[in-house]
């Protein structure tokens, strides 16, 4: 597979060549047991089951999804935080699928994280300033005692008071205690940070100024994000390329445009449709496309397309022609796969979206 | 205009604390009728959640001082004695709350949850109050509610454990149901689910529906009106419309501009600068100045009152109309 990449926003375009990342074929399942003695092996989470994804130098690739479709589990399988079941993990063109002890920590100076809870991610008991400098001294980036120098100049970056280095995490808001974690993740100069619905748990108003300040840094220093996040919208705004996963498969990669424009999976369809407008007119004017239920059960994933029981577009299909079935057979008899779309996209859908969710034009707004 | 069903006058909640005196609340009217929708928006300490929380009378003279009227279907609740009180309380008004994971009681089975809220108001047998819980939970579309009503909090996902919530609000058909960002922890999709259904059943039980939330980009579709709160005051309300396309104080301007939306190439996100006030040492003149690209000296010494452009429409800002309307022209909706 290959994709082709935009020309990306602002100044800095994403430079084509060799990808950041390069991820193949990538699964984790995670054992379910049973018995406290034997252990006995009785199934499997498919939490990510074949994923091919690359990430070139500089841009933002959005991952989007709902709650357990596997997209903290790949970023986390990306990061070597678990070890992948299958499939291959390049990172900056070397293989890093079984990197162990030594090697691996030198690997995570190039990539780091920030998470969704920016209460649980901090330790309330060190200071603000013994948190940031964590880095330097597991790392030895940087003389004991330019340590100090170095986090109030990453406070100030960050847009925090470099005089609240001895302040605890209880004493700052979430969007503060965001940019905390920002600071640190910061402090080694990675080339890739792992956003992990960074902005999902603050207010709007906050959410803003935590998206621009990442931004910002990504020009600063030519960073590259994995942003994931259930919200399109914000998905949308800050990535050059979004992929969408479900059941932990990606079934859409697009550049965001494309994908508002012309959604070609039902199921980006449906995310689209269910993404709050703050424009009353053209909220009313969208389409509705409500799923039905949850997520299923990643142990033992439908068969056939993972999407088919909840697809609105196969069951429309069946209904059409007549079928004694709810679904077109083939998304039951066979899994799709990633296929590049007359609009340049890939989707991995046997019947694709052919209109728009949301109208191009809203209807002029009432007096 | 139909009579309201609830009329709030000039309340003020303020707590006294060890650091000086809290003003969460500081002189909020609003009003809704029956049937309708209000979106009470702000960022976290705004007051919203607090005003609500006195309506349902679960913030106390004990602590806190409250001034003002809560007028609820004729009966200022604000008087009332705590055991009348708890005759209304879920029973005529009836509260959602953000968090399903932890407003749910672990260790019992969510039909008993639910059977509970009925039994406390009305006399019926254990029996009767179950099936009663079962009806609920399949008019708020849970799947097989019977056996639904027999698993426990743990069982359900995010989605269905407010489901359930909603069901335990609307069981004894209340007339206002207020919904405290009911959609915060969940994901979009199952948001967009829950907005619905709330919207469905306002209509079927017809009652008035309180959403309050921090997003503007939640109740767009949902509320007839929308009121915007700032450290303890409205700052503006109007219809829905008004709020959306021609906003006049500069806070609202900053809610809209902080949210990406779909469909518009933004390279920035024009959000407001700063932190929300606190509430001890609310800045002089207008609260918003600090973080406000457009304030002059009169913000500093006038508190701007909340003032009517036209019917419903009203905002608390000292700029000008038409430095308002020229603003949101030329960088409000420009924009968009």
């Amino acid at each position: 597979m290959s994709v082709e990449v935009n020309e990306g926003r602002g100044t800095l375009a994403p430079p084509k060549g060799e990808p950041l990342i390069r991820v193949r074929g990538l699964k984790k399942y995670f054992p379910i047991t049973q018995g406290i003695l034997l252990q006995r092996h009785v199934g499997d989470v498919h939490a990510v089951d074949g994923v091919d994804l690359e990430v070139y130098p500089g841009e933002t690739v959005g991952l989007v999804g709902e709650t357990g479709c596997g997209k903290s589990t790949l970023a986390r399988v990306v990061m070597r935080l678990y070890d992948p079941t299958d499939g291959e993990i390049q990172f900056d063109g070397h293989d890093i699928t079984h990197l162990k002890g030594r090697d691996l920590r030198e690997l995570r100076r190039d990539m780091q994280m920030i998470f969704q809870d920016p209460y649980a991610s901090l330790n309330p008991r060190k200071t603000v300033g013994s948190i940031i400098a964590d880095p330097f001294l597991l790392h030895k980036t940087v003389p004991r005692d330019k340590v100090k120098g170095e986090v109030q100049q990453l406070m100030e970056l960050v847009g925090l008071n470099p005089e609240h280095y001895n302040r605890y995490p209880h004493e700052f808001s979430g969007g503060q205690r965001q940019r905390i974690g920002l600071a640190r993740s910061l402090a080694l100069r990675p080339k890739l940070i792992v956003c992990d619905e960074p902005v999902s748990a603050l207010d709007v108003s906050i959410q803003a100024q935590i998206l621009n300040l990442l931004e910002d840094l990504q020009q600063e220093f030519n960073l590259t994000y994995l942003f994931i996040a259930h919200d399109l919208s914000v998905v949308k705004h800050v990535s050059d390329r979004v992929a969408v996963m479900y059941l932990g498969k990606i079934v859409e990669v697009a550049d965001g445009e494309t994908l508002y424009a012309h959604p070609r999976h039902p199921y980006t369809g449906a995310l689209l449709s269910a993404v709050p407008v703050a424009d009353p007119t053209l909220a009313r004017q969208k389409r509705r496309i409500i799923l039905e239920g949850d997520v299923p059960s990643p142990i033992d994933p439908p068969a056939g397309c993972r999407f088919h029981p909840r697809c609105p577009k196969t069951r429309q299909l069946a209904k059409d022609q007549g079928l004694s079935e709810r679904w077109m057979p083939q998304c039951v008899e066979s899994e799709p796969e990633l296929e590049v779309q007359p609009e340049g996209q890939l989707a991995a859908c046997h019947f694709p979206l052919e209109s728009r969710i949301i109208p191009a034009e809203p209807a002029a707004p009432a007096e | 205009m139909p009579e309201p069903l609830l009329d709030v006058k000039d309340l003020r909640v303020h707590f006294p604390t060890d650091d000086g005196l809290v003003k969460a609340v500081d002189g909020v009217s609003f009003s809704i009728a029956p049937g309708e929708t209000l979106g009470i928006v702000g960022e976290s300490g705004s007051g919203k959640s607090v005003s609500c929380l006195t309506v349902m009378g679960l913030v106390t003279r004990k602590q806190a001082d409250i001034q003002g009227d809560v007028i609820f279907q004729g009966q200022d609740l604000l008087q009332l004695p705590a055991d009348e009180m708890r005759g209304i309380r879920g029973a005529k008004i009836s509260m959602i709350f953000q968090d399903p994971m932890t407003s749910l009681h672990p260790f019992y089975r969510v039909g008993d949850q639910i059977a509970e809220a009925i039994r406390e108001h009305r006399d019926v047998s254990k029996r009767e109050a179950f099936n009663q819980a079962v009806e609920m939970l399949d008019r708020v579309r849970i799947a097989k509610p019977k056996e639904r009503a027999r698993q426990y909090p743990h069982e359900f996902s995010g989605g269905m454990r407010q489901r359930a919530m909603i069901a335990m609000a609307l069981s004894l058909n209340p007339d206002l149901l207020i919904a405290d960002e009911p959609t915060t922890a969940l994901d979009v999709t199952v948001q967009a689910q829950i907005l619905d259904l709330i919207d469905t059943l306002r209509q079927e039980f017809n009652a008035a529906v309180i959403i309050i939330t921090h997003d503007l980009g939640v109740v767009a579709e949902h509320c007839d009106e929308i009121q915007v709160m700032y450290a303890g005051k409205i700052v503006e309300t109007g219809k829905t419309d008004d709020i959306y396309y021609s906003p006049h104080h500069p806070y609202t301007w900053g809610l809209l501009g902080s949210i990406p939306r779909l469909g518009q190439e933004l390279d920035r996100l024009n959000p407001i600068h700063g932190l929300p006030p606190s509430l001890i040492n609310v800045p002089s003149g207008c609260a918003f100045r600090p973080r406000c690209r457009y304030s002059f000296d009169r913000c500093i010494s006038d508190v701007p009152e909340l003032i009517p452009t036209d019917g419903f429409h009203a905002d608390a800002c000292h700029l000008s109309l038409q430095d308002k309307e020229r603003v949101v022209r030329e960088e409000v909706l420009a924009p968009r």
